[in-house]
């Protein structure tokens, strides 16, 4: 029993990543109906900044300049991290979509897939072919509970990826921006008519899906502090796999299918040999849409008008 | 002078010419018609208006300022609502958040307050939503205000859509076939809608209408566009006995 908590804690864990990076994938389809395939390198973009963030907050304090305890450099590494991804999430969007607006859909996922490529090969050309460590913000301290170990490093992955999503909930729903991005998810034709500028809106977007993948970038480096530059490859095609589980555009089934996703993947390893992990796991997944082809929260048919 | 002043605007879609030559002025508080045959180009002259085309060439004066080329929400913003001849309603949503989202740009309220609700939030809201019942009771469809909008019916649906494009406040209302796939009954009723709301709000209505009845009732003078070109202008009686429009409708008669 406590054996299969242990698991379930790590299955939260995974899934937290998941969902945080699924989300961008999902809020970016339903807003502007298209799959933004540089998501899993924004992932990885996010992952470094964080990493020079906080080790730049770690020089200054043992510099004796500014000496911050280590919760806050954790805190400001989380937010000035969350901030810049959005703002090359904006970039992307600007740069590499915008002018796509109202080209075929292939050509924008062609561009997804090349923006990731740049952000790959850019790292390594400016930071070589070596991995980095990402430093521990916060000393790792194990509970025993109930025979199940637990570091405090894991509840505050969790925990804190939960509140966002939550927080993410309300933002749809509670502000103008959200109920303008609710409305452009099934169409952007009429809302511009009703004042909303949708440049700014997709922006927006962009920037949100960006900051909650540099949350899972930071945090991933807290749970697996060793970054590389193709790192947010495999992690964002599964994040991706995620997002069409829940159905495309949908918000609540991208956080809960990133989570179904990390249990899957934890149990599939508990029964099987971990080699066949992936194997098992995504054959299930195959199964699954094979009799629910659209996700859980998907629509059948997608007869939406694009502008 | 004029609230809306086009002059000389045609827009080709590549090689094809949607509309040649268009000229119109509405002042004030008119209502004007635009009638044709289907494919005549009259829902393509609405988005030229609205700045969802940019037309290839001419130009568009609302309120005293040249608006061609500004993006559909600075026009929108300008005063200029409409409403689309297949309902462009946003399903999932309910009637009152139609109505409230069109609010946008009045909504300054910003992230603090959406999640703290500050006291500016709820001055706002309340005026929001007080301003939106109001629309939703002038067209008679409030007691939906709750509902998702598709489960309303088809004509209720028609008249939550104007009560979303009434909320941008505009001057110019563009109706985009009102009456479409309504029973001569509904019928009746909408046209006494668009004339109370017009009698109450003030504002210039351009209208798009199939049914000559409609227009006929509702419109002061009246434009017939035929292969994106004005073929007759002038009042409903000048118009219903012109042969050239009888024929653009009609065909030519053969004579034997």
């Amino acid at each position: 029993m406590a054996y299969l908590l242990q698991h379930v804690v790590n299955a939260l864990q995974w899934g937290s990543f998941y969902a945080l990076i699924a989300l961008g994938y999902s809020m970016v389809y339903s807003v502007l109906m298209l799959f933004n395939f540089a998501h899993g390198d924004i992932f990885m973009v996010g992952a470094y900044i964080g990493l020079f963030v906080a080790t730049g907050l770690l020089a200054l304090g043992s510099a004796g300049a500014v000496a911050l305890p280590n919760w806050a450099v954790l805190v400001l590494t989380l937010i000035l991290a969350m901030a810049l991804t959005s703002v090359v999430g904006m970039l992307v969007e600007r740069v590499g979509y915008r002018p796509l607006r109202r080209a075929p859909r292939a050509s924008a996922a062609l561009t997804g897939l090349m923006i990731g490529i740049t952000f790959e090969t850019l790292n390594l050309a400016l930071l070589g072919a070596k991995r980095r460590s990402f430093p521990a913000l916060i000393e790792t301290t194990s509970y025993q509970v109930a025979g199940v170990s637990i570091t405090n490093t894991k509840i505050m992955i969790v925990v804190i990826s939960l509140l966002l999503m939550l927080a993410l909930d309300q933002f749809v729903r509670r502000t103008k921006w959200g109920m303008a991005m609710r409305a452009m998810a099934v169409d952007i034709f009429v809302v511009p008519l009703m004042g909303v500028p949708i440049n700014t809106m997709a922006a927006l977007t962009f920037a949100l899906g960006s900051g909650l993948a540099a949350v899972a970038g930071v945090f991933f480096g807290q749970a697996y502090p060793v970054l590389e530059p193709y790192m947010g490859m495999l992690v964002g095609w599964k994040a991706f796999v995620a997002a069409i589980l829940g159905g495309r555009g949908s918000v609540l089934g991208a956080a809960l299918a990133g989570f179904l996703l990390g249990f899957i993947e934890i149990f599939v390893a508990v029964v099987f040999p971990s080699t066949l992990r992936d194997l098992i796991a995504y054959s299930v997944i195959l199964l699954i849409l094979t009799f629910r082809p659209y996700g859980f929260f998907g629509e059948p048919y997608s007869a939406r008008l694009r502008l | 002078m004029s609230l809306l002043k086009v002059e000389g605007m045609t827009h080709y879609f590549g090689g094809l010419r949607a509309v040649y030559n268009y000229n119109l002025e509405i002042e004030m508080g008119q209502i004007r018609g635009l009638i044709g045959p289907n494919g005549a180009g009259k829902t393509t002259i609405f988005n030229l208006i609205t700045g969802m085309y940019r037309p290839t060439s001419g130009r568009i004066v609302f309120d005293g300022q040249d608006i061609v080329g500004l993006p559909p929400h600075r026009i929108a913003a300008r005063g200029i609502g409409r409403t689309f001849q297949n309902m462009m309603l946003w399903r999932h949503m309910t009637v009152l958040e139609h109505v409230k989202l069109a609010h946008y740009s009045r909504i300054d309220y910003g992230l603090v307050g959406a999640f703290l609700g500050t006291p500016r939030r709820h001055r706002q809201e309340a005026e929001i939503e007080e301003r939106s019942y109001e629309l939703l009771r002038m067209m008679g469809v409030d007691r939906f205000a709750q509902k998702v909008i598709t489960e309303l019916p088809y004509g209720a649906q028609r008249r939550v859509e104007i009560a979303r494009a009434l909320a941008t406040q505009p001057k110019l209302l563009l109706l985009d076939e009102p009456t479409a796939g309504m029973n001569p009954e509904e019928m009746i009723e909408m046209v006494d809608t668009i004339r109370r709301i017009h009698g109450v709000l003030g504002m210039a209505i351009f209208l798009i209408e199939h049914r000559m009845r409609v227009v006929m009732d509702l419109c002061e003078t009246i434009q017939t566009l035929n292969f994106g070109e004005v073929i007759a202008e002038g009042t409903p009686d000048e118009i219903r006995n012109n042969p050239v429009v009888i024929e653009a409708y009609l065909g030519k008669e053969v004579v034997t």
